[in-house]
């Protein structure tokens, strides 16, 4: 399983052992996991370099707070610059006179037609009148997928087949778009290599004649360091305004849109995040950085955590796991706690790790395992919580029915406890001082038996 | 295999050619460095230094990088290599160890139908490859027919349709968002009654390997196969984005683990990216390169060859 840099970097100050302020020393070591991580996230080289070097000077001598330890601190630093490089999200430019045109540009398989009626079915629902036209007159079928997507999404698609030139289609779909009052026009033009010649002349012609307000570059999450030279390359032919990032919904950890940031310097401003047409998200650079840095979207989650759970909480648990004594009533507790974090699905996203921990879990079962063990527990009575001794088989029945579960479940959740309780009491053992700091507001280790139990 | 990399340069095949040019094409290949670095006059620690920097640069990955470096660096230590020329041949000598395969391609076995299924995430260039590989078989004497199972993307089944006419072999198809699995299903049929086609080449929808029921279907797919036609698919063949960086490795792994996948086709070569994620991939998941893509034309498809390949990759 796949170690968030939090992790790997506290392992290293386990070593160093802990002080006061961030030594350069400590700095450096650190750096190079911070360097590991973004290189593994295919974040382009220089642009790593760069980055590290910048972090570096910010982080020596810096005090590490209190609340924190010299791990996440680095972490902080390092997110805090990676949100600053990913840079404030933008909208489209659709002032000026009408119709405001939007050139989507990109290598092959990039998701540009598809990107393309996302933006059309975006803007529409904002209200406007878009126009799609089909610019791309060498992939076979391109202009009939933008057929299709339009008719899905009821916008209509000015396309003049394949043998007509893209900037006639452009200028003719720009003459159409002011006769009809449609007041934004989107431009799928075709895949092509930033290096070939022939092609980029194609789209220099295009942009001359449609004079778009926007030219974003549309870029595949997956692309590996090339994508540096993808958008060099892409931006000294027909000046980018912005970048869309697609297939962002996998699991690469999407460094090329760092990248491209760095070297372009045009804001992100969407994201792609799966097949269908409504999956279009306003980029968000702190998700972004998160992702980058594989540590799902932690920050969040202890932010909600933090919100959520106060510190009296936190420190009467622990004490209760000194003592040993855990009960369902605490178990009921914690589940309402972790219930009120948000929806499941939306924590193990957050959760570095946790998708493919849960690989075959449907995480819409989970929630439903959560609202029956919530059931059962509530059919119990005060005494037999704090007395889970007393549950015998007819106070099982009794239960079971009570919660329009099955005696079965009932013996798993009991089961399930049982396991729980003895983990915990040889967590009280062990803990004292240190452990029971680690534990501060940290989520119980093992909540996927908590959701995964039944079912 | 390893003699040719020390220049015996006659041996070439069409396919070589064709690999090595197409690698070429543009000379800015990040990977193309490699051989400038190696014409310094002797091997020092900036050598290697630069030659870590280069391979990461080139999407090598971090772990394969490390590794490969530090082979070369022993062995010319070991063997007592003075030459920078000669540390070179021997880095590409690791290189080509890393990209080798025994594994024999179960396409060209004799057998009544051949089905091969071609699976991989969306825009990676299936639909196109599957095109240029009919006609190269076709070419080689096959008949080969098309099962159009991307009924999701629209109009998939047009642009294989084209690819169908331009390579001058049949399409089978249903309409979109018809099942998969039926589309499969008849055309297997197809081949082996009406068209009596002695290989089946099967386009399927590009998902996600994140995507957990789309991945589930894959499995559905091959299963609706192999009922039909004994050991079917005989081949799964992924195809993988030449540009893609570090997530290469977990596309072929769950593609992997959920379609046996047993083969790539490294994909759009042209550009200036090589595919040097795919220097992992052999040695992680023991998946083998088979074929590479390497532009948009019906002819730009050939077989892979490593010694060609590693020679293309560090072609200045």
């Amino acid at each position: 399983m796949f170690e968030s840099l939090t992790d790997k970097l506290q392992s290293v100050f386990d070593k160093l052992g802990r002080q006061g302020k961030l030594s350069e020393n400590d700095v450096n070591v650190a750096l190079r996991e911070v360097r590991l991580a973004l290189l593994e996230a295919d974040v382009n080289f220089k642009v790593v370099k760069d980055f590290v070097e910048k972090v570096k000077t910010r982080a020596i001598g810096v005090e590490v707070m209190s609340s924190l330890t010299p791990a996440q601190q680095v972490v902080k630093i390092v997110n805090e610059e990676l949100i600053e490089l990913l840079g404030k999200p933008a909208p489209l430019n659709l002032g000026g006179q009408p119709p405001a045109i939007i050139m989507l540009v990109g290598l092959q398989g990039a998701g540009k037609t598809t990107m393309a009626a996302k933006l059309a079915l975006h803007l529409r629902k904002a209200g406007q009148r878009p126009l799609l036209v089909a610019a791309d007159i060498y992939r076979p079928a391109a202009i009939q997928q933008l057929q299709v997507l339009g008719k899905q999404i009821d916008v209509p698609v000015h396309s003049e087949g394949t043998q007509v030139p893209a900037s006639t289609i452009a200028k003719n779909a720009a003459r159409l778009a002011r006769e009809k009052a449609y007041n934004v026009m989107i431009l799928d033009t075709a895949g092509r290599l930033q290096i070939d010649e022939q092609m980029m002349q194609e789209l220099e012609q295009v942009r001359m004649v449609a004079r778009p307000s926007d030219v974003l570059l549309v870029v595949d999450a997956m692309t590996g360091q090339e994508a540096v030279r993808v958008a060099e390359g892409f931006n000294a032919r027909v000046a980018l305004t912005g970048l869309i990032m697609t297939k962002i919904d996998g699991d690469a950890r999407g460094g090329a849109a760092l990248s491209v940031r760095q070297v372009t310097g045009v804001p992100i401003k969407f994201l792609g995040t799966g097949e269908k047409l409504v999956d279009l998200e306003a980029f968000q650079p702190d998700r972004l950085a998160g992702r980058i840095l594989g540590m799902g979207d932690v920050l969040t989650l202890i932010e909600r955590a933090q919100d959520n759970i106060t510190e009296e909480d936190a420190l009467a648990m622990e004490k209760k796991l000194q003592d040993g004594d855990f009960d369902f009533e605490d178990f009921l507790g914690q589940l309402r706690q972790i219930k009120k974090l948000g929806p499941i699905t939306d924590l193990l996203g957050m959760i570095p790790g946790a998708n493919k921990m849960m690989k075959g879990v449907d995480p819409r079962e989970a929630e439903g395992g959560l609202k029956r063990t919530e059931a059962i527990i509530n059919s119990m009575t005060r005494k037999e919580r704090h007395f889970p001794d007393l549950l015998n088989a007819s106070r099982r029945r009794r239960i079971a029915t009570g919660s329009g579960t099955t005696v079965q479940d009932v013996n798993g959740l009991i089961k399930q406890f049982r396991e729980m309780q003895k983990m915990m009491k040889q967590l009280g053992i062990m803990g004292g001082g240190k452990g029971g700091k680690k534990r501060r507001g940290g989520l119980p280790g093992n909540i996927k038996d908590m959701f995964g139990g039944f079912g | 295999m390893f003699r040719r990399l020390f220049g015996k340069q006659d041996e070439k095949t069409e396919d070589e050619v064709k690999l090595e040019q197409s690698l070429q094409k543009t000379r800015s290949g990040i990977l193309g460095r490699i051989s400038t670095i190696f014409q310094e006059n002797e091997i020092t620690d900036e050598l290697w230094d630069e030659l870590e920097e280069t391979l990461i640069a080139g999407d090598v990955g971090m772990s394969v990088t490390m590794e490969l470096v530090e082979k070369t660096r022993r062995r010319v230590e070991q063997e007592n290599i003075k030459a920078t020329h000669d540390a070179y041949v021997i880095l590409k000598q690791e290189m080509v160890k890393l990209l080798a395969s025994d594994e024999p391609l179960h396409i060209d076995e004799p057998r009544i139908l051949t089905v091969v299924l071609v699976v991989g995430v969306n825009g990676s260039g299936k639909t196109t490859n599957i095109g240029k590989m009919a006609h190269w078989y076709k070419n080689r004497g096959r008949k080969v027919v098309l099962g159009a199972a991307d009924t999701f993307r629209a109009a998939a089944i047009d642009q294989l349709k084209v690819w169908g006419e331009r390579a001058g072999v049949d399409v089978i198809a249903h309409e979109p968002g018809a099942d998969p699995g039926a589309v499969i299903y008849d055309a297997i049929r197809a081949s082996q009654e009406s068209r009596k086609a002695d290989l089946l080449l099967v386009d399927t929808a590009g998902r996600l390997q994140t995507k957990f029921n789309l991945m589930k279907e894959l499995e559905k797919i091959k299963a609706v196969a192999s009922k039909q036609v004994h050991r079917a698919p005989h081949e799964v063949l992924l195809v993988l984005d030449g540009s893609t960086g570090q997530n290469a490795i977990s596309q072929v792994k769950s593609f992997r683990e959920s379609a046996g996948v047993t083969g790539i086709i490294l994909t759009k070569l042209d550009g200036t990216a090589k595919g040097g994620a795919i220097l992992s991939i052999k040695r992680e998941l023991g998946v083998p390169v088979r074929f590479v893509g390497t532009g948009e034309k019906i002819d730009d498809f050939a077989l892979f060859d490593p010694v060609a390949f590693v020679e293309g990759l560090l072609a200045e």
